[in-house]
């Protein structure tokens, strides 16, 4: 018999620091599984947010750094323009890169930073205990939105609608992390924004919708269920843009 | 005849292989891992065909698949 799926090389070798059921994991491992493919394990820079995407500062057996709140994006750049051998990856989620983050990843998107960007969706802020996301859904609870999230809270914002009015990206695209086929292709999607970054192409933008079972207060299937019923209903996957100007 | 083999001390058991696998070939089993959880694995008899959605689908890169 011939092993034909195993634990990448990239990844440590202990559990992650993530809850059961949440897509963080599989996401760090579709990326570990590219960092193997391609043989970039020391060469790879991960930067990563504060928030649970921070997390992955226990799974990957890469250089990294954890930038201080938002700033992932900016941390990259320096990283980036310094040593630009380096594969730079970007890894946000929507707490930060949408709220504190937003001007970083406004301005790094214009400038066409040579970088991989993952924002990790999942519509609240899950480490510092379920508050409202500026992606919360409208009628999604949250612990500062306790009857649901209404239109005096704001709308949720689709980064991938925003960061395609501006000139520079190369490569935006939203995929969802809800079934085996769509976790395939999400890791298309990041296998083609690593390629961009080390062709040189500029600013790759991948954003996975994903789950948050503890602070969505259901079980990791519910989750699954839930975003299928709601979450991408409202952020609508599909590549956004490929090759540079829209 | 495939079969997958799930590194117990990663397992979380959050089911997210057994709701990706078409063949319902896995199952929560009675085993408990040193973090508390109780492992999936295999059932006795199951026919996997291999096609490794559950290992996709694993938070915990727990799941090998052999075919």
């Amino acid at each position: 018999m011939e092993k034909i799926y195993s634990r990448p090389k990239a990844l440590q070798n202990r559990a992650t620091g993530y809850c059961p059921g949440c897509l963080h994991g599989t996401t760090v491992k579709i990326i570990a599984e590219l960092i193997d493919e391609f043989g970039i394990q020391d060469s790879t820079v991960a930067v990563l947010p504060i928030g649970c995407s921070a997390l992955d500062c226990w799974s990957f057996e890469t250089d990294m750094i954890i930038s201080l709140h938002g700033r992932a994006p900016a941390t990259a750049t320096g990283i980036k323009r310094n040593a630009p051998e380096k594969t730079v990856i970007v890894i946000q989620g929507d707490g930060d890169l949408a709220s504190i983050g937003l001007a970083e990843i406004m301005h790094a998107a214009n400038r066409g930073e040579n970088l991989t960007v993952i924002f990790m969706n999942n519509g609240i802020f899950g480490m510092t205990g379920g508050q409202m996301a500026p992606t919360t859904l409208i009628g999604q609870k949250a612990t500062t939105a306790q009857g649901g999230r209404t239109e005096a809270h704001g709308y949720p914002m689709h980064m991938c609608e925003i960061l395609n009015e501006l000139k520079a990206p190369y490569y935006i695209q939203r995929c969802a992390m809800d079934s085996p086929a769509h976790v395939r292709e999400a890791k298309k999607a990041i296998r083609k924004g690593l390629e961009n970054q080390m062709n040189g192409k500029g600013f790759s933008f991948i954003e996975l919708m994903s789950n948050c079972p503890t602070n969505w207060s259901m079980s990791a299937e519910k989750s699954i269920e839930y975003m299928r019923e709601y979450t991408l209903k409202e952020f609508q996957i599909g590549v956004y843009r490929d090759g540079g100007e829209k | 005849m495939a079969k997958v083999e799930i590194r117990s001390e990663f397992c979380k058991s959050c089911k997210l292989c057994i709701m990706a696998c078409p063949k319902d070939v896995l199952a929560v089993g009675s085993k408990v891992n040193a973090a508390g959880y109780e492992v999936v694995e295999m059932k006795e008899g199951a026919e996997c065909i291999g096609c490794a959605s559950c290992a996709v689908m694993c938070p915990e890169a727990a799941i090998e698949v052999y075919k």
